[in-house]
Parts: C-alpha cells; sequence; structure tokens
C-alpha cells in the first residue's frame, strides 16, 4: 500500500514536470513571440530585445526552464498582461470562487446522484430504475450552455424569482449561486447516477446478496448493510474523477454567468494571450485535475480490501 | 466453363452484401424502444441537414428583417416560423443548415480520432513493452487536462477553423479511444484465431486490423455514439465561447452566443437552437443506450 502510493505520487510529479515542459515549449520556446505578446504589436524591435535582455530571455533554453519552473513552485507566476498585476494577486482569489461553486455543486451532486443510483440500481428493470436511466439520458444530453439557457428562461424571464447573472458586483450574495450550481449539477448527475447504478446493480446479482435475501433478511436491511458497502466503492473514483469535469464545466458556466471565477479567468487569459496567466491557470488546472485522479487511485486502493491486502 | 465475373459485378455484389448486413443490424435494434427513439431523432437531423437547400424557407445568411418574432409574416408573403434573430436572418433556415455543419464536423471529427486512437489502442494492445508504455504515458498526459482546457489551448495557439476543430477533438479524444481499444486487444489476443493467424505467419498489422480489430466491434460501436454526441456538444461549447467556426456561416454554438446578450427581450432566439443541439446530442445518446441494451440480450 505505501509502495503504491509512493509509486502514485511520484508519477503524478512526473506528470506535472512533463506538463510544464510542454506549456513552456509550447509558450515561451520563441522569446520573440513572448516579447511582442508582453509589449504589444506595435512595440519596435529595439523595445523587445531590451525587454528580453533584461528578463534573462537571452539566456540558453534550459537555465529559462529551470528558473521559469522555480518561479511556478514558489508561486511567483509573472506579472498578468491584461490586469496589470502580479498573477498570483488575480488567480488565488478566482481560484477561491470557483472553490465555493464547486463545493455547493459536490455537497448536492453527491448526495442526490448516490441516492438516485442506489434507487435505481437496487431493483434492475423496475419502473423507478427505467425512469431514473432515461431520465438521467436526457440531462447528460443538455449541455452546460443550453441548460443555463433553458433554465434561465424558466427562472429568471419567467418566473423572476432568480438573478441572471452571477457578478457578484454588489458584494457575495448566495442568491446568485443558485442557477450556476444548478447548472453544474444537472449536466454531471446523470453521468455519476448511471455508474452508481451500474455499480449497485452488479452487488445486486453476486450470490452474498442472494443468499441474504433467501435467509430472509428484510429488503432495506440487505441494501443497506449487505449491498450499499461494495457498491459505492466504484462511485468514489467516479465522483473524484467528476472533479475534472467540473473544470471543463466551470468555464461555461462562469462565462455565461459572468461569475468571477478560475473558469472565466482561463478562458480570459487565452483570448487576450496572458501568456504567464495562461501558463498559472493551466498548471493549477492540470495540478488539480492531476491530484484528485491521484487520490482517487490511493483511495479506490485503500477501500477495496481485495486490493489492498492483496 | 463459366466466365469469371465483371469486377464491377463483383463489386456491386460486395457492396449489396455490406448494405444487407447493416440494415439487418438496424432491424435487430426493433427490439428496444430506446434505439427507436434515439435513431429517430439522429435520422430526423440526418434528413435535415442533407435537404436544407431544399426545403429551407430562406437563405442561412440573408438579412431581411431583424427582431421577427416566430411566425411573423415575412416581406415576401413568406412566414418566419421561428422568427428572425438580431441581423434579420431566419432562424429556422439557420437551424437548417446548421444542422449541416455540425453533422459534417463532429462525425469527421470522431472518425479521425477513432482513426489515430485505434492505431494506438491496437499497437499499444498487441506490442505491449515500449510501445504500450510510451502510449499509455502520452494518453495518461493528454487526459490529465481539464477538456476544455485543452480545446482552448490548442484552438488560442492554431487558429478557430473547421480543420483547426478537427485536429483538437482528434488531439483530445484519440487517448480515450486508445484507453478503449487497447483493454479490448489485451483480452483478445490470447484468442485461438490469433494464435492461428500467427502460426499462419501473418504479419503483425493483418493480424491486428483483420483478425482482432472486427471482434472489437460492439463496444467501439457504443462509445462512438456516446462520442459523437460528445463531441457535438464540444463544437457547439467552442462556438458559444467564441472559439468555433468563423462567422457567418450558421452553427449552433455561435447562434447562441451571437443572441445571447439579446436572451431578456427575444429568448426563442437562444432557446431554439438549444434546443436542437440538444435533441441532437440525445439521440445519439439514446442510441448508444439502445444499442448497449440490444447487444445485452444477445
Amino acid at each position: 500500500m505505501l509502495i503504491f502510493t509512493v509509486k502514485r505520487l511520484s508519477l503524478m510529479i512526473l506528470t506535472m514536470l512533463i506538463v510544464s515542459l510542454l506549456l513552456f515549449v509550447l509558450l515561451e520556446l520563441q522569446p520573440g513571440n513572448v516579447a511582442t505578446k508582453v509589449l504589444g504589436p506595435y512595440s519596435s524591435e529595439e523595445q523587445r530585445t531590451l525587454w528580453l535582455e533584461a528578463n534573462g530571455y537571452l539566456e540558453p533554453v534550459w537555465t529559462r526552464y529551470l528558473s521559469w519552473l522555480s518561479g511556478i513552485l514558489t508561486g511567483d507566476f509573472g506579472d498578468s498582461i491584461r490586469f496589470k498585476v502580479p498573477v498570483a494577486d488575480v488567480l488565488w482569489p478566482r481560484l477561491w470562487n470557483t472553490a465555493i461553486l464547486g463545493f455547493w455543486t459536490f455537497a448536492i451532486l453527491v448526495p442526490l446522484s448516490l441516492t438516485l443510483g442506489v434507487l435505481a440500481g437496487m431493483r434492475e428493470g423496475s419502473a423507478l430504475d427505467r425512469a431514473i436511466s432515461i431520465t438521467s439520458i436526457i440531462t447528460t444530453s443538455v449541455p452546460e450552455f443550453a441548460s443555463a439557457v433553458f433554465l434561465s428562461a424558466i427562472f429568471v424571464f419567467a418566473l423572476g424569482v432568480l438573478p441572471g447573472t452571477s457578478g457578484m458586483t454588489d458584494g457575495f450574495d448566495p442568491l446568485q449561486l443558485f442557477l450556476p450550481v444548478m447548472v453544474l449539477i444537472l449536466y454531471d448527475v446523470g453521468y455519476v447516477t448511471r455508474m452508481t447504478r451500474a455499480s449497485m446493480a452488479e452487488v445486486m446479482t453476486t450470490p452474498y446478496i442472494r443468499t441474504a435475501v433467501l435467509k430472509g433478511l428484510p429488503f432495506s436491511r440487505v441494501v443497506f448493510r449487505h449491498a450499499l458497502r461494495n457498491a459505492l466503492i466504484a462511485p468514489f473514483t467516479v465522483i473524484m474523477l467528476q472533479v475534472n469535469w467540473l473544470l471543463s464545466g466551470v468555464i461555461v458556466v462562469e462565462f455565461f454567468f459572468a461569475y468571477k471565477g478560475f473558469g472565466g479567468l482561463i478562458l480570459e487569459a487565452s483570448l487576450n494571450q496572458d501568456i504567464y496567466l495562461i501558463e498559472a491557470c493551466t498548471m493549477v488546472a492540470v495540478f488539480v485535475a492531476v491530484s484528485t485522479q491521484t487520490l482517487a487511485d490511493i483511495g479506490y486502493t485503500y477501500l477495496n480490501p481485495r486490493i489492498r491486502l492483496a | 466453363m463459366s466466365a469469371p465475373a465483371k469486377p464491377s459485378a463483383l463489386f456491386y455484389n460486395a457492396t449489396t452484401r455490406l448494405l444487407m448486413r447493416v440494415l439487418r443490424s438496424l432491424a435487430v435494434l426493433r427490439e428496444s424502444k430506446i434505439a427507436i427513439a434515439g435513431c429517430t431523432l439522429v435520422v430526423f437531423w440526418i434528413a435535415v441537414a442533407l435537404l436544407a437547400p431544399l426545403i429551407a424557407p430562406f437563405p442561412p445568411n440573408a438579412q431581411i428583417q431583424p427582431f421577427a418574432v416566430p411566425l411573423a409574416a415575412a416581406p415576401d408573403g413568406g412566414i418566419f416560423l421561428l422568427g428572425t434573430d438580431q441581423l434579420g436572418r431566419d432562424i429556422l433556415s439557420r437551424v437548417m443548415w446548421g444542422a449541416r455543419t455540425v453533422l459534417f464536423f463532429a462525425p469527421l471529427a470522431t472518425a479521425s480520432a477513432y482513426i489515430v486512437g485505434i492505431v494506438m489502442g491496437l499497437a499499444a494492445g498487441y506490442f505491449g513493452g515500449w510501445a504500450d508504455d510510451v502510449l499509455s504515458r502520452v494518453s495518461d498526459i493528454i487526459l490529465s487536462f481539464p477538456v476544455l482546457v485543452l480545446y482552448i489551448l490548442i484552438i488560442v495557439t492554431i487558429g478557430a477553423s473547421g480543420i483547426n476543430i478537427i485536429i483538437a477533438v482528434t488531439f483530445a479524444s484519440a487517448p480515450g479511444v486508445m484507453r478503449i481499444v487497447r483493454s479490448l486487444v489485451l483480452d483478445l489476443r490470447t484468442r485461438n484465431y490469433v494464435a492461428a493467424a500467427q502460426t499462419r505467419g501473418e504479419s503483425p498489422w493483418y493480424i491486428m486490423l483483420v483478425e482482432i480489430l472486427p471482434n472489437a466491434r460492439g463496444p467501439l460501436i457504443v462509445d462512438s455514439c456516446l462520442r459523437i454526441g460528445y463531441v457535438i456538444i464540444t463544437i457547439g461549447v467552442l462556438g458559444f465561447l467564441g472559439l468555433g467556426l468563423p462567422p457567418p456561416d450558421p452553427d449552433w454554438g455561435g447562434m447562441i452566443n451571437e443572441s445571447r446578450a439579446l436572451a431578456l427581450a427575444f429568448p426563442h432566439m437562444t432557446i431554439i437552437p438549444c434546443i436542437a443541439i440538444s435533441s441532437l446530442v440525445l439521440g445519439f445518446n439514446l442510441l448508444a443506450d439502445g444499442i448497449r441494451e440490444v447487444s445485452l440480450h444477445d
């Protein structure tokens, strides 16, 4: 178990290193491009050369990569071109806003989809199972931007009960979180439900469940005491991997609702060619994604005694 | 002695046989109501896309009369069944032509991702060893990106155009296909017919493509339906974020993006393309579910 954990962690570090190298090659290999992006397209050749010299861009590539990497590791990402402040000053508050969004999404998504999945999977083929399965196909088929439009049409235009944007311009307003969180949940709940259902349905066909039913245990006891423990191992991994999906989802949702979060920031950075901000955002996004994958792997191994004790 | 069959006749026979097989497997789908519903939606949109030049009431980019509500009368005596957008273009015609765009690029991009993913997966699963290590590691790294971050990075770097969307989809989706193919090959390569082909001295790629791949088709067909739906969403998202196909040609995601600011006053402009894209994706997802259901019965 310990060896597995160490192996998995070192793999994660290796992945991060390769991603950082790729990013560096993609964005910074040619110093001329960097100078143009930082100083703008109308800067003179002389200005660019001076800037390159002053910022150490004329050093050999490897020295530059290493100093860039150490900057990222110490949280020094350089200055944002668009916001004219250090990247860290925009990045962390935005990330915190997205964490709030993510927290509420997961706080509702997890219990909801697990309950629906278990209800559907415990009696495979029942009317309830059919209804839940078809509903989850439908919700998964509606892209986030479309469900954002539909929900806005209902709650903002028709009923007028929720605000249509979530800019939080007059301080934090919990009402403005409703629609973004609903959109994120709606898109994801179907997938997690189906995975839980599949896992539950599989467990329900195992001999030990049949034994429990045949020896006359009440059905609720069979489900809660016998089936759930095994049926919830697989969904654990699925839920952890949803963090990666969520990072994509927040880009659309934050753009749609003008929410000042990480997803909106990464889009804004890319559209404005804000090179240091793109680098920082991508590294953070990949770090979050890779570390949740690693946690999912380690957690799965820990939860499953057949692997843990093998 | 009978004369040898003409090549054209041979070709004709092979085509008819293939067509019959496809039709027969489609007939099996009757067993599943879900598959029928999915098939209906997909066929409907394919028909709309093919017939768009004939059935669209107006040219898709013609600016006729802005801000017409659904069912308003057009100046030339026709009717704007679904209204017009902020530039006066008929929404129904744009949705119809937009179906063409999405049903051209989505299958093409998916097919391209499949070709790359299948070749990678076959090689990784069949050869194993360092080929597997390298290919799996590369896939892991690509898949560790949040997928939309990857799309945005690629599109911002190489620019937004049809061909670049296909490149981006291939790059981002091929690793997922590769993983599925690889796991299927790991199972199939231990079968007797593969050993027989190896004993006959067939080349590795012949074995992979002719012996192994056809037997892996079941899960791949289901996955391709799901993936095509996802690619449609991706193209829509890119259009919605302003990174899709360049205007003015109709593209559902772009239509939503352009009319979004006016949604408060004219919600129909935004809602109609949203319904179009959702129903097409739903069609593919239902189809995938139905095929899986039918294949489990056998």
